[in-house]
């Protein structure tokens, strides 16, 4: 076992026992703590719960990476999955926390009708599973790696211990488990962002200081033959990365697992200020990801440009068995580096290695790279464990007591049927982490998409306009839905289709903006030619607009 | 940013607000919820306007004219898009929950417990 094992396998299973340690704790027995961990949870603490459970193994494992190929364009995941937390917090949250119900689907359900509720807790069925296949992929990524396991072990394990918590604690248990995770994740995301910075800058800042070597690597970029890094539009159009800036963020703030967490705040207050806690915790990793892109990017194009190919840097070697890594023994000397072996570069490198090898690029010692293992770990575990919850709340509250039962269950019924949903949902997603689909990148896009043009435009419409109604609401998800999965269907190679070009350049990710448009539209037209909602439903809209149950005297701001 | 958002704003915090709405009769309760609503949505409309501005214009549609200007080795359009709009979403939450602390109040819709004491 090298010392880099050896320290992974000390930080995994230190931060796992203490994961575990928190859950079997904070175990519940009853719903309300099931699903919103009875609505008591510190606002900072819900904050960070949050930024580690929107964090996945994406943001984790491979953002940094993905900017360091596309450069500026990388752009489109920072600002598009921070952009949204805006219109969540402004728009959503409070509002949602004040309706005070346990799902999205229930909102709806409350505010329209069964029928839109149904849709929806379809649509947050679906959206969450493509998440959580991928985090089992992650999770079998880097234990594989790290600990000599086959991918399946890898994903069995991640598995095994995303159930275990999962299931005993429920939401409260999650929650501070979560905060446990985040803690992990963002140090062993900052540690070697830091270290790297100071060894490049002299100042431990990497947001601040990263600029320093952008002029050069735009020079040793154009001299490998690739776009220079700050250019613009390099791998997308101006208008598509506007499209998919525009769908991350309306697809963020319409994520079923992410607006489940502001209902555990205890007060509208409460929910204001945790949407301002995580986007500041999330805030943290997402400004020092284009660094460590940056730097991540200079250290191999420096480190490998113009080496023999047996002559190469330790890294390569190390991670080529993972064959994340290739080098073509043809080649003389490595002069053509890509990320996309279609490209047959002489280097190739995977996305997804440049942050778990960063350390080791840099020379940092072994416990460094094992902590940042670790870290990989708890963004993959984190996200799993909230998805996991939204499947199991969806399938029994939405689907099994609303439409089969009809509301006649006791609560040992509900745990017991949240439970078994849950193991349903974790064995389908190891079978998908071992047989990824073949499309895993395109079924993101299929999540946000989904989103971004079903959830979000009818949470909007419910709170802000009165005058919206059930038909409205149904038509407008089933119309942004049809157009969404339409285009995705046309220009996606999937289900056996052929791909075709894509229309004004607009890609398959960007074409949730749109879909979500098409839904509005048609929620208004048919609103208004449909009779309005009852006059007991307005007065219940206009009663989510304000905080408080009850007036009292109105008092001074210094409070 | 409007100007009477600007006036009750961002540098006079100390200063108790002047103007608070006398405590309504019941039967012109429908009032002040129009006027709290009003105030809301007009705090969100320019928190948003900003949301835009930093993200889709000087991040995007005008990143490359911007990207001439260098501020400490940035390019500046690259920097609105990759860490400058970042920071701003941050600022616009945190003067989100603030501005609408004081509005609850103003209002005396913030939710207190049996002591008046913030729950």
């Amino acid at each position: 076992m090298t010392a880099i094992q050896l320290w992974t396998l000390i930080f995994v299973v230190a931060s796992f026992a203490t994961y575990i340690g928190i859950a079997w704790r904070s175990r519940v027995k009853e719903t309300g703590g099931f699903y919103v961990a009875s609505q008591g949870v510190p606002t900072v603490a819900n904050g960070a719960a949050v930024a580690a459970d929107w964090m996945s193994a994406a943001s984790f494992i491979s953002m940094a990476g993905l900017i360091a190929f596309l450069g500026y364009d990388g752009a489109i995941y920072l600002m598009g999955w921070t952009g949204g937390y805006v219109l969540l917090a402004l728009l959503l949250a409070p509002y949602l926390r004040k309706w005070g119900k346990y799902t999205v689907p229930e909102f709806v359900g409350d505010r329209f009708s069964e029928t839109v509720r149904t849709i929806s807790a379809g649509a947050a069925i679906i959206v969450s599973f493509t998440y959580v296949v991928g985090q089992m992929r992650g999770g079998g990524i880097v234990f594989s790696r790290f600990l000599d396991l086959s991918i399946e072990g890898g994903v069995l394990v991640a598995a095994a211990i995303i159930f275990t918590y999962a299931v005993l604690g429920g939401m409260k248990g999650i929650t501070y488990t979560q905060v446990a995770q985040y803690t992990v994740l963002i140090i062993a995301y900052l540690i070697p962002a830091a270290a790297i910075a100071q060894i490049f800058t002299g100042v431990p800042i990497p947001q601040v200081t990263f600029g320093q070597v952008l002029g050069e690597l735009n020079q040793l970029s154009i001299e490998f033959g690739l776009e220079s890094y700050t250019e613009p539009f390099t791998a997308r159009p101006q208008l598509d990365v506007f499209l998919v800036v525009l769908s991350l963020m309306v697809g963020t703030a319409g994520l079923p697992h992410v607006i489940i967490r502001f209902y555990t705040t205890r007060t509208v207050r409460g929910a204001r200020y945790s949407a301002f806690w995580a986007l500041f915790f999330i805030a943290l990793l997402y400004t020092a990801a284009p660094a460590v892109g940056a730097f991540a990017k200079y250290n191999i194009l420096d480190g490998v440009g113009g080496q023999a190919p047996d002559e190469l840097p330790t890294w390569v070697e190390s991670w080529e068995g993972t064959g994340l890594i290739e080098v073509d023994e043809g080649a003389d000397t490595v002069e053509s580096i890509s990320n996309d072996p279609a490209d047959e570069p002489d280097l190739f490198v995977d996305n997804d290695i440049l942050v778990l090898a960063n350390p080791e690029i840099a020379g940092l010692p072994a416990p460094v790279v094992g902590l940042v293992a670790a870290g990989g770990m708890a963004a993959a575990m984190s996200t799993a464990a909230g998805l996991l919850l939204v499947i199991s709340s969806s399938v029994s509250h939405d689907f099994y007591f609303r439409r089969i039962k009809r509301g006649e269950a006791s609560e040992r019924e509900k745990l017991l049927v949240g439970r078994i949903a849950m193991a349903g949902a974790v064995l389908i997603s190891i079978l998908g982490g071992i047989n990824p689909p073949a499309f895993v990148a395109q079924v993101v896009a299929f999540a946000f998409g989904l989103a971004a043009a079903s959830f979000f435009p009818a949470i909007v419409m419910g709170i802000f306009w009165k005058r919206c109604n059930a038909q409205g609401a149904a038509a407008g998800m089933l119309a942004g839905l049809a157009f969404t999965i339409a285009y995705m269907l046309y220009t996606l190679e999937v289900f056996g289709l052929q791909a075709n070009p894509h229309v004004l350049g607009v890609s398959p990710e960007g074409i949730g903006a749109i879909g979500a448009l098409v839904n509005f539209v048609v929620a208004i037209i048919v609103s208004k030619r449909t009779a309005p909602p009852s006059a007991e439903l307005m007065r219940m809209v206009d009663g989510i607009r304000y905080p408080a149950e009850r007036r009292r005297t109105p008092t001074r701001s210094s409070g | 940013m409007d100007e009477s958002d600007r006036s009750d704003g961002d540098g006079g915090h100390g200063a108790p607000v002047a103007d608070d709405p006398p405590e309504p009769e019941p039967d012109e309760a429908e009032g002040w919820q129009q006027e709290y609503w009003r105030r809301n949505l007009r705090l969100m409309v320019v928190l948003l306007a900003i949301w835009a501005l930093v993200s889709y214009v000087f991040g995007i549609l005008l990143v490359e004219p911007l990207n001439n200007i260098e501020i400490l080795d940035f390019p500046l359009g690259f920097w609105f898009a990759q860490q400058g709009s970042i920071y701003t979403f941050v600022v616009l939450i945190l003067v989100y929950c603030l501005r609408m602390d004081r509005l609850d109040d103003e209002f005396g819709v913030s939710e207190r417990d049996e002591e008046g004491n913030r729950r």
